[in-house]
């Protein structure tokens, strides 16, 4: 037996994205951030979407691109400190933003990955994030539930894959992206180096090859992945 | 004041250090003092902080500093990271303030209508970790008092915070309020009285300078 082939090409992948659509992007600032998957969704402009990521990135960078071309309607995140233009746009009713906890936007796409409705938790029960959320009681101890999230499509960048789509994640660019990985119907990842069947140890796969859909070997990192200098 | 907060890290702890003054922390501890530093993005046994030059691309703390690894250092995803947080295994974390109140209340991630960048992962690391530091100046820029009765601002986490450090002291949160625990040098009682803005209790006999 061979395990199938999954490496295509740039467009064909990104053209899976239609207006309206909900895209999980993986990254934590410019590590694991997938800039050349996000640069062809610009390019192909699918309107109205919803992107879950953790941050904006920054002004220029990323998910900022889409901010310009006007492809976002929604954005469910974190933090959205570093990029100023994410906030205006927040504040002129440009955009919707939801606001999660780091971890608990973690935890919602975990569960959506693991084919569960979501979670219990008791963060932020006592703030304002906790607001119109249903609140359960289990032992004597208050809960609220937050939903499990799933996409239509989750863009990733791996460090190395092998055709099968195995994926092995660098450093701290693995934050969001094993979890988006297991989260969306259609799992597309950039991949800086694609590397023969068998030469990943099957105890180095972080993400596992039966998740991933689509595999782009990237052939050049642009500027956009190099050390950001404040 | 950095140098007397860095001497609430005992060691063997699991340390989490906020954005900001909490950083600072860092360079207050010794190279072999025993402490595993987490960042929320990912990785446990932080390193020191690399310039551009040398930097790995894809290592960063939360904060966005090019960090580097120790040995035994481990990286993994978010999810594993908060769960970290949230499941009782950071021993200690410090983060920086807009307001606290007497009652432990944290309020640092929103000023409506002024500052709303979202919350990333304050709200577990102020409401999960063991024990919660402030690091913050007295008062802000208008000179009005960030220690208070209750929190004006949206909070954070409540009844949170154990201790916090300023330019002018080193403050308490009990179940009766704020206590004095040491003074800054060059701040006066009466001065660091009149910039709290909720009754401030003495501790017995002199009381300590740092």
């Amino acid at each position: 037996m061979r395990l199938p082939d999954k490496v295509g090409a740039l467009e064909e992948a990104i053209a899976h994205i239609g207006d309206g659509a909900t895209v999980m992007i993986g990254g934590f600032g410019v590590p694991g951030t997938p800039f050349t998957l996000i640069r062809e969704l610009v390019r192909q402009g699918p309107r109205d979407l919803t992107i879950i990521k953790n941050d904006a990135n920054e002004t220029d960078m990323g998910v900022d691109h889409l901010l310009v071309s006007g492809q976002v309607a929604r954005l469910v995140t974190t933090h959205i400190g570093l990029n100023p233009r994410a906030i205006a746009m927040m504040n002129a009713g440009e955009i919707e933003v939801e606001f999660n906890a780091q971890g608990i936007l973690a935890e919602r796409i975990r569960a959506g990955g693991a084919g569960l409705g979501g979670i219990l938790t008791d963060i932020g029960i006592d703030t304002e994030l906790a607001d119109g959320k249903e609140r359960m009681e289990i032992d004597g101890k208050a809960y609220v539930v937050e939903s499990a999230l799933r996409a239509d499509v989750a863009l990733v960048h791996a460090d190395r894959a092998d055709p099968f789509g195995n994926l092995s994640f660098a450093a701290t660019a693995r934050n969001f992206n094993p979890l988006m990985a297991m989260a969306a119907t259609r799992v597309i990842a950039e991949v800086e180096r694609v590397v023969p069947l068998g030469a990943l140890h099957a105890d180095d796969v972080h993400t596992p090859g039966p998740f991933v859909d689509d595999l782009v070997g990237l052939t050049e990192l642009s500027e956009e992945y190099a050390v950001v200098q404040r | 004041m950095v140098a007397r907060a860095a001497r609430e890290i005992a060691p063997g702890m699991v340390v989490n250090l906020g954005i900001g003054l909490p950083t600072k922390v860092v360079d207050h501890l010794g190279p072999d003092f025993p402490v595993c530093l987490h960042t929320e993005n990912g990785l446990a046994g932080i390193g020191p902080t690399h310039a551009y030059e040398t930097a790995d691309r894809n290592l960063i703390d939360a904060g966005g500093a090019y960090v580097s690894t120790i040995p035994g250092s481990s990286f993994f995803d978010s999810a594993v990271s908060f769960a970290l947080v949230r499941s009782g295994r950071l021993d200690l974390t410090m983060l920086g303030a807009f307001e606290v109140a007497q009652t432990g209340d944290l309020a640092n991630w929103k000023i409506p209508g002024k500052f709303s960048p979202g919350a990333g992962g304050g709200i577990e690391l102020a409401q999960k970790a063991r024990r919660v530091i402030v690091l913050t100046t007295h008062t802000d820029r208008a000179g009005n008092p960030k220690l208070k009765d209750t929190c004006s601002l949206p909070v954070t986490a409540r009844a949170c915070v154990s201790r916090i450090f300023t330019d002018m002291g080193v403050i308490d949160v009990t179940d009766t309020g704020f206590a004095l625990v040491e003074l800054a040098e060059g701040t006066s009682l009466a001065e660091i009285t009149e910039a709290t803005g909720a009754p401030l209790s003495l501790p017995k006999g002199d009381i300590p300078t740092f």
